[in-house]
Formats: C-alpha cells, structure tokens, sequence
C-alpha cells in the first residue's frame, strides 16, 4: 500500500507537505514548468477539441483551407445524421451501437461471473503452481489478435460462429477473463481472509461465507472491474473487423472504420459518430480513475 | 473495511443453531470449490485461446488455404523456413522495429517528463491529470480516424497550421518517410498518458522523508533525482515501457486505419503482413507459422515483463 494510486489522479492528499525545494527552484522556474505543462496539455488534448468542431461545424467549413478555428456556422446536423437515415428510419451506424452495447455488455457480465470467483479462489486457496497458471492466464491476454483471429476465423466459420453475436460475446469474454481475474484478484486479496474464517466458526459453509460476507465488499473492485472490461470491448476492433461480416451483427468500430472506406469522406460525420462512441468510455474511465492504474495494467500493477 | 466486529457480530446469533462443520469434511469442500470456481475461466482460455494457437501451430506444418479449402498437406517446417528467409518479412520486422523502439522511446521520455513535471505542482494535479489521460481511453479505431482526418494532405489542420507560420505542406501519410514517422507520432499521442499516468503512481510514491534528509544534506537536485527518485521509479517505470512495447509489437489497428500499411509498405508492420497473408492472400498455413513466430517473441517479452513485475512485488 506504498503508492496510492489515487493519489496519482486526485488531488487531494498530498498537500500537508512539500519536498523543501525552494531554495534551489524560485519563481521563475515554477512559471517555465506550468508554462511546459500548459503547452504539453494544449497539445494532447487538440485533436480531441479539433473533432468536436468538426462534428458541429457545417460541411463547408470543415473542408475550409485555412482551416477555421473559430468563426464557423455551427450545427448538428453531422450527429442527426449518425442515428437518423437520410429517408427517415435508424441508420445501420446506430445499429451497429445497439450491437456494441449487446455484445460489450454480455461479455462483461460473463467475463464478471467466471473470474470473479476464480480471482477468489486463486487468492484464498493454495493452487499448484498458483504463479504459474496466473502468468499463463495474463499471457493469453498478451497474444497478437491478428494471429489469434486467424484459427478463431476457421473455428467460428466450421461451428457457425462467423458473423454471429455470440462468436464476438465469447472471444470478448475470453479476452476480458484473464484481466478481470487479475484485477480483482488484487481486490480480493485486501479483504482479510479472516471474515471468512470467522464467519466459518459461526458456522457457514466456506460457500456462504464468501457470498454473504466477502462478495459484498468486493462489490466496488468488481463495478471498477467490469467498467475497464467494458470499455476493452467496446473499443475492440480486431476481433469485431474480422469475425463479422453482415451491418446486422458488425459493432460500431468497424462500422465508424467503413465510413472513410468511399471515395468521399464526410469527415463531419466520421467526427461526430467518433465523439459519439468516445463519450459513455471517457464518462467510464472518469468514474473509475482512482482504478486506473491496475486498471490500464490488466491489474497486474498495483501497490 | 471499516469494522470487522459488526460483520462478525450478526451471525453469531443464528450460528449457535447450527454446528460448525467439521474440519476434514470443510477442506474437502475447500478443494472442491477451488476446482469449481477456477475451472470455467481456464476451459474458456482453453478452448478461446490456447486450442485455437494449437490448431494455429498444426496449421503451421501445412500449406492450408482458407480459400482453397480441401485437405492440408504437410510441409513440415518449409513455412517457416520461407517466412524466416525472405527478405519481405525481414523488411516488415525492420519497420517494426523502427515503430517500437521509436514509438516507446518517445513515449516514455515525454510521459515520464510530464509525470515529474505533474508530481511537482500541488495544486491543479488531479485536473491535470485527468486531462492528460484523455487520449489513452480512446478506442485506436477513433484515435487513427482523427489523426488521419488532422494530417490530410489537403486540408487537414496540421498543414493548415504549417502554412500559417510560413512553413511548406507536408504529405503525412502518403510519403514513404514522413508515413512511418506518423504513425510514431500518433501513437505517441495516444500512449504517452500510459507512461505517464505509471511513473506518477512511482513518483508519488516515493516518501518525503528522503528528499527532506537530502536536502539537509544540501544534495543538488539533479543528485536527489538520480539518487532518489530515479532508482525508485525506475522498476515501475521498467514494468510500463516493457508493457508498451509488448502493444506496440502486436499493433494493428492503427496501421489499419491510419495508413492501411503503406504508402508502398512503407508502414506494413509483422502484424500487418500477417493480416495481409492470411485475409487478403489466403495462405493460411504460411500465416499461421508467421504468427507463431510472432507469439514466441511475444511469449519472450511477456516473460520478461512478469520477471520484472515478480521483482516490483516482491520489494
């Protein structure tokens, strides 16, 4: 419990004291560091603002040379159109969101229901070679998907799992399992196993104390948990690109990825489906930034 | 957390009904729960990602076609040692070595210099933060849409600025150079708030006690820094960079969308060669043996990176 992660993101705790620095820094140099930082922060959040006035700026200004920073009409039209067809119905883009929010949560919730309990048994009982299978099981989550998405591509197209729903809700399991065991094998490990035991000598099953006893505190490592699981699906484009073929099945990153596919690009529309899909996973990351760390890891680093 | 006692407390009163189970029956159960609650997760593993590489591997040893389809033929190690020798798949793990050295080098200056920078403010560093780290959280899929948006040639806003102080277009992503470097930049983008958001965890961690001594030892602040806080940091930092690099060697996305690896194949890194072999080519055997090539370096890297993250948690 040396570092604390929230500290790194909020910023309360560390002002009672201050390395004594004053001598060797003064005024000048403090003003050059928030300057650098001011300048750094300026530019890596650009692009992000840059997408937002394209996604509300009219067709014409978007496409202007110089380009217009501040005085263009703006409008939301490029964010009607990413739900709204030009004939009048849904557009296959927001199909393709319903399918993100189907398939991304599915795979959470199964991802929660069979690594939870692992990550409970792995960090309560004695396991052979516990480190071993641990490392095997974060390993999986470090193969390329380009070459795993090779033999899954044959697996899915002999067992009819191509283009389904579900062949995407259980690759995207498989690929959140392993980060949710870790992650919350770390939670789990905070809670002292002696509730359970002293929950046990009042005579509940080792079952029941975990359930009625354990779980219960768990309850905010697994939310973290399942919100970075979450986003890992939704931002998912291998596995989407590939094992899905028909706009019926297809999620929205591939999706937002085909519309630069023409000869025409209407960048506005592009920026507004983009800050569209961006926004629920940057609501997402703030909710759980006390997390982030372990979380961007695959929970593999927290102290 | 906060009380142990109250948790405790309430069931003492229904436990006295029932008799606490005896000892030899309850670590049975303890086995049989273990067996229960782990396996599901690893025959998921299993059968999603360790029977697809095996089949992966079987593959390897054929001239398999997805397209073609028929019965597989073995050819033993000739995949391999076709892939090994030629000097197009060279050529492509030069340019990925480029892209990985460049980019995580990059990364880890930059994000390390904003995190020490960061770790230094008081005020304002929780907003800081949570700005910087914008960019990490978004899908690669949006991130190469906005940056290929940013650096078109005609009218994307780099070359506009370019212009307005008086400097020359450049072709970003259409020139076989300027492509690469690029692609670098952009995932600099993206992934400097990863290095970043690690060495501030290190950097905040490291106890106050020690700069105060050095600094009644009049240390010099480089001194504090390079015997202070760099050897404290630099495990965890070590844990970040290795991790870096082990995505960027399995980067795909971004080539895909921001450049689709070319001008030429200027860009086409490993995995974007194997993508190209296995669905555009359809050598499906010559791919597999390709990606196992590359799962081994990975496995190499994701060794070293768990030897070291072994290390951080023994300390």
């Amino acid at each position: 419990m040396a570092v604390s992660v929230d500290e790194a993101v909020s910023p309360g705790p560390v002002r009672d004291r201050r390395p004594p620095r004053r001598r060797s820094g003064g005024r000048g140099r403090v003003v050059i560091e928030v300057a650098v930082l001011a300048v750094l922060a300026a530019v890596m959040l650009f692009p992000v603002l840059w997408m937002i006035e394209t996604s509300i700026k009219e067709n014409r200004d978007v496409y202007a040379i110089p380009a217009k920073f501040f005085d263009f009409t703006v409008t939301l039209d490029h964010f009607k159109d990413v739900f709204v067809a030009s004939g009048g119905g849904p557009t296959t883009l927001s199909g393709s969101f319903l399918n993100s929010v189907i398939v991304a949560g599915v795979s959470t919730v199964l991802a929660t229901v069979l690594g939870v309990p692992a990550a409970w048994a792995y960090s309560r009982f004695s396991v052979k070679a516990k480190k071993d299978q641990l490392f095997f099981i974060l390993s999986t989550r470090f193969m390329p998907p380009v070459v795993v998405v090779i033999p899954i591509f044959l697996m899915y197209r002999q067992v009819g799992l191509f283009d389904t729903k579900l062949g995407l809700i259980l690759i995207y399991t498989a690929f959140n399992v392993p980060f949710t065991i870790w992650m919350m094998k770390g939670f789990v490990d905070e809670v002292p196993a002696e509730y359970e035991d002293a929950a046990m000598l009042d005579g509940y099953t080792r079952l029941q104390a975990f359930w009625k006893f354990t779980l219960p505190l768990l309850l905010p490592g697994i939310a973290a948990t399942a919100v970075f699981a979450l986003i890992f699906s939704w931002n998912e484009f291998v596995f989407a690109i590939f094992l899905t073929s028909s706009d019926a099945v297809r999620t929205a990153p591939p999706a937002i990825a085909g519309l630069i596919g023409g000869t025409t690009v209407d960048w506005g529309l592009v920026a507004a489906a983009s800050i569209v899909f961006a926004l629920p996973v940057l609501i997402f990351s703030y909710l759980v930034r006390k997390h982030l760390v372990a979380g961007v890891t695959l929970g593999a680093v927290r102290r | 957390m906060s009380d142990p006692v109250s948790l405790t407390d309430h069931p003492v009163q229904e436990a006295s009904s029932t008799p606490p189970a005896p000892g030899r029956s309850r670590h049975l159960s303890d086995r049989w729960l273990t067996v229960a609650f782990i396996s599901p997760a690893l025959l998921l593993l299993l059968a999603m990602s360790v029977f697809p590489l095996l089949w992966a591997l079987y593959l390897s040893f054929t001239d398999y076609s997805a397209t073609r389809g028929g019965p597989a033929t073995f050819v033993w190690f000739e995949n391999f040692t076709a892939i090994l020798t030629s000097a197009q798949v060279h050529l492509r793990a030069f340019t990925t070595l480029l892209y990985v050295v460049g980019a995580v080098t990059l990364q880890t200056v930059l994000g390390f210099s904003i995190a020490y920078l960061i770790s230094r403010r008081v005020r304002g560093r929780g907003v800081l933060t949570t700005l910087f780290l914008v960019p990490m959280m978004l899908s690669p899929v949006v991130v190469g849409l906005f940056w290929r948006f940013m650096l078109d040639a005609q009218f994307g806003v780099i070359n506009s600025m370019l212009g307005s102080i008086g400097l020359g277009q450049v072709e970003w992503l259409t020139k076989q150079n300027t492509a690469l470097i690029s692609l670098i930049v952009v995932d600099t983008w993206q992934w400097t708030p990863f290095i970043m958001l690690i060495a501030l965890a290190g950097l905040t961690a490291v106890p106050k006690y020690l700069y105060e001594a050095a600094s009644i030892d009049r240390a010099s602040e480089w001194f504090r820094f390079r015997t202070i806080t760099l050897p404290l940091v630099w495990p965890l930092l070590l844990i970040a960079v290795l991790f870096r690099a082990i995505e960027a060697f399995r980067l795909f996305d971004l080539v895909y969308i921001l450049t689709s690896g070319g001008p030429g194949v200027s860009t086409e890194t490993l995995s974007f060669h194997v993508y190209k072999v296995a669905f555009l080519g359809f050598n499906t055997g010559t791919a597999s043996a390709y990606g196992i090539l590359m799962v081994l370096i990975v496995i190499v890297l994701a060794q070293l990176y768990m030897r070291y993250l072994n290390k951080l948690k023994e300390d």
